[in-house]
C-alpha cells in the first residue's frame, strides 16, 4: 500500500537563466514515477539546502550552465553536511569539463551528466543509487 | 497506544527540540506510512490545536501559491512562524509528480521561519493528499502559529479542504467570472472568504460584484443592497413587505428580528476581497479578515464544534487505513484474490463472492449490515 517514492529536488543555483535542461530532466524523473520538487531559477545554495531539508528529499540534482560549478557544488555539499543532511545524493549536470567532474566526485558529489546524456541514464543512476542507499533504511 | 520504539523516541526528542530536520523526517514517516508513524502522531497529539489552519483553494493558476507567499511574508514580518503544506497532483499514469509550488514562494523558501512542504496527491482525489491533515497536525505541533494548506488546482468537487481547515479561502481570478455560476454548487459553498486575485486585470470589480450577488442569493438576501432601479428602490420594497404587520411571512419576520437582536455572532458574512498577490496589494486586508474569521470561529463556538467533528473523522480515517493495511498488507487479501483470479476471470465466481471471502478472513461480521 505505501510505496516509497523517490523524492528529488531539481534546482538551478546561481545566475544563469537557462532552465530548459532542468525542466526536461524534471519531467523525465516525474515520468519515471519520482516526486520532483522543482525550485525554479536563481536559487542560492542556502535556499536549495533549506528546501532539501524541509522536503526531506533523497536526491538533490543541480543544473549549472554558468561555469560556476566548482563554486556551487562544493558550497551546496558543505551546507548539506552542516545541516546534518548526509544521506542525500548530490548530483547534477551542465557544461562541466570531465576533469572538474572528477574533482567534484572526489569531494563527495555524485555522478554528473554533460550535454547529450539521455534522460534515462540519469533516471537509472538515481534509481540504482536509491536502491543501494535508501530503500533499506526506511 | 504502545510505547515508542527507540528510533521513534529519538525523532520525537529532536522534533520537540525544534529541529526542522526532525519535522521534515516526521512528515516523511507520515506520508510513507512508515511503521510507527501513528505512535508518533499519538505522542504529539496533545500539542496539536494551537495553530490557525488556513486552507487556500481555487482553480489552477488563480495565484494560490503566490498569495500564500505574500501572506507568509507579512506574518513573518510580525515574527510569526509559518508552515505551508502545498499539494500538487500525482500522475495517475506514472505515479510521478512535479511539485512546483515552491517556485512561487522563492523568498519565503530561503527563510527559516517559513517551513514549506510539497506533497504529491498520491491518488487522492479530494484536492489534498490522504495524509495532508496529519502533516498539518505535525506543523501545528511543531509550534507554527499559522499553517497554510494549499490544495491542488481544483474544479468543483475537490472539497476536502473545508473539513481540514479552520478557515477556507477560495481564490479566483477576474476571468473566473463565467464559471462562477457553475461553481456555486461546490467551491462556493465551502468558502469562508473569497479572494479575487489578479485584481489589476479588467473586470475584477465586476467579478467581485457578481460573486457578492451570488452569495446574497444563497443567503436568501437576493434583493438586499440593490440600488434604485428604474426609479424603484427594491430593497425598500422588500423591507416594507417583510415588516411586521405588513403581511410579510412570519418566518421571515422572525428571522430578521433574530438577526437584529445580536445573533450576528452566529453568522459569518462571507467577504469578497480583491488582491494583487504578486504586488502584495490587498494582503494586509486579507490578513485582517483571516484574523477576524478566526476570532469569530472562537467566539461563536464553531471552531470547537469543527474540531470535535474533526476528532471523530480522524478516528474513522485511521480505522479505515488500519483496515486496509490489515486486509491488503498484513492479511491474506492479496493471496485470496490471487487464488480466486482464474475463477473470477472465467466467471465461476463473482467479485462479490471473492470480496466476501476476503472480508470473512478478518473474522465473523456482526451480521448487522
Amino acid at each position: 500500500m505505501s510505496e516509497r517514492k523517490i523524492r528529488v529536488l531539481v534546482g538551478k543555483p546561481g545566475l544563469d537563466g537557462h532552465d530548459r535542461g532542468a525542466k526536461v530532466v524534471a519531467a523525465a524523473l516525474r515520468d519515471a514515477g519520482m516526486e520532483v520538487i522543482y525550485t525554479g531559477l536563481h536559487q542560492t545554495p542556502e535556499q536549495i539546502v533549506n528546501a532539501a531539508v524541509q522536503e526531506d528529499v533523497d536526491v538533490v540534482a543541480l543544473s549549472i550552465l554558468s561555469g560556476a560549478h566548482m563554486t556551487l557544488f562544493p558550497r551546496v555539499l558543505k551546507l548539506l553536511q552542516e545541516a546534518g543532511v548526509d544521506h542525500v545524493l548530490l548530483t547534477g549536470g551542465g557544461i562541466i569539463p570531465s576533469e572538474d567532474m572528477e574533482k567534484l566526485q572526489v569531494m563527495g558529489v555524485g555522478r554528473l551528466f554533460g550535454p547529450g546524456t539521455s534522460t534515462s541514464e540519469a533516471v537509472d543512476y538515481i534509481r540504482e543509487w536509491f536502491a543501494e542507499h535508501r530503500a533499506a533504511d526506511e | 497506544m504502545t510505547e515508542l520504539r527507540p528510533s521513534e523516541r529519538e525523532l520525537l526528542n529532536a522534533f520537540q527540540a525544534g529541529e526542522a530536520r526532525a519535522l521534515a523526517r516526521a512528515i516523511s514517516w507520515v506520508e510513507n506510512a512508515r511503521p510507527g508513524f501513528e505512535r508518533l502522531l499519538s505522542a504529539l497529539h496533545d500539542r496539536v490545536g494551537r495553530a490557525q489552519r488556513i486552507g487556500i483553494t481555487g482553480p489552477p493558476g488563480a495565484g494560490k501559491s503566490t498569495l500564500i507567499h505574500a501572506l507568509a511574508q507579512v506574518v513573518r514580518g510580525n515574527g510569526e512562524q509559518v508552515g505551508v503544506v502545498a499539494v500538487d497532483p500525482t500522475s495517475p499514469f506514472t505515479g510521478g509528480a512535479l511539485l512546483g509550488d515552491r517556485i512561487r514562494m522563492t523568498s519565503a523558501a530561503g527563510d527559516d521561519g517559513v517551513f514549506i512542504r510539497s506533497m504529491a496527491s498520491r491518488g487522492s482525489v479530494g484536492g489534498l493528499a490522504t495524509t495532508s491533515r496529519e502533516v498539518a497536525d505535525l506543523m501545528d505541533a511543531f509550534g507554527f502559529e499559522r499553517v497554510f494548506v494549499e490544495t491542488v488546482g481544483v474544479g468543483q468537487s475537490e472539497l476536502e479542504i473545508a473539513e481540514a481547515a479552520d478557515t477556507t479561502v477560495v481564490v479566483l481570478t477576474p476571468e473566473s467570472g463565467d464559471s462562477i455560476q457553475a461553481m456555486k454548487a461546490g467551491l462556493m459553498e465551502i468558502a469562508d472568504i473569497i479572494v479575487v486575485n489578479k485584481a489589476d486585470r479588467p473586470e475584477a470589480a465586476r467579478a467581485a460584484g457578481e460573486l457578492k450577488t451570488i452569495l446574497r442569493i444563497r443567503q436568501g438576501k437576493a434583493f438586499d443592497r440593490i440600488p434604485a432601479h428604474h426609479g424603484v428602490d427594491l430593497s425598500e420594497i422588500t423591507r416594507r413587505k417583510l415588516a411586521p404587520g405588513s403581511g410579510g411571512e412570519p418566518s421571515s419576520t422572525a428571522g430578521e428580528a433574530a438577526e437584529a437582536s445580536g445573533a450576528e455572532a452566529k453568522e459569518w458574512e462571507i467577504p469578497v476581497l480583491l488582491t494583487v498577490a504578486q504586488e502584495g496589494e490587498g494582503i494586509d486586508g486579507l490578513l485582517a479578515v483571516l484574523d477576524a474569521h478566526f476570532e469569530w470561529l472562537g467566539r461563536s463556538g464553531v471552531l470547537e464544534e469543527r474540531r470535535r467533528q474533526r476528532l471523530l473523522e480522524r478516528v474513522r480515517a485511521v480505522v479505515d487505513r488500519g483496515l486496509r493495511t490489515r486486509v491488503w498488507r498484513e492479511g491474506d487479501g492479496e493471496a485470496i484474490l490471487e487464488r480466486a483470479r482464474a475463477d473470477l476471470e472465467s466467471g465461476r465466481r463473482t467479485p462479490y463472492d471473492v470480496a466476501g471471502e476476503i472480508l470473512g478472513a478478518l473474522g465473523p461480521g456482526s451480521g448487522k449490515g
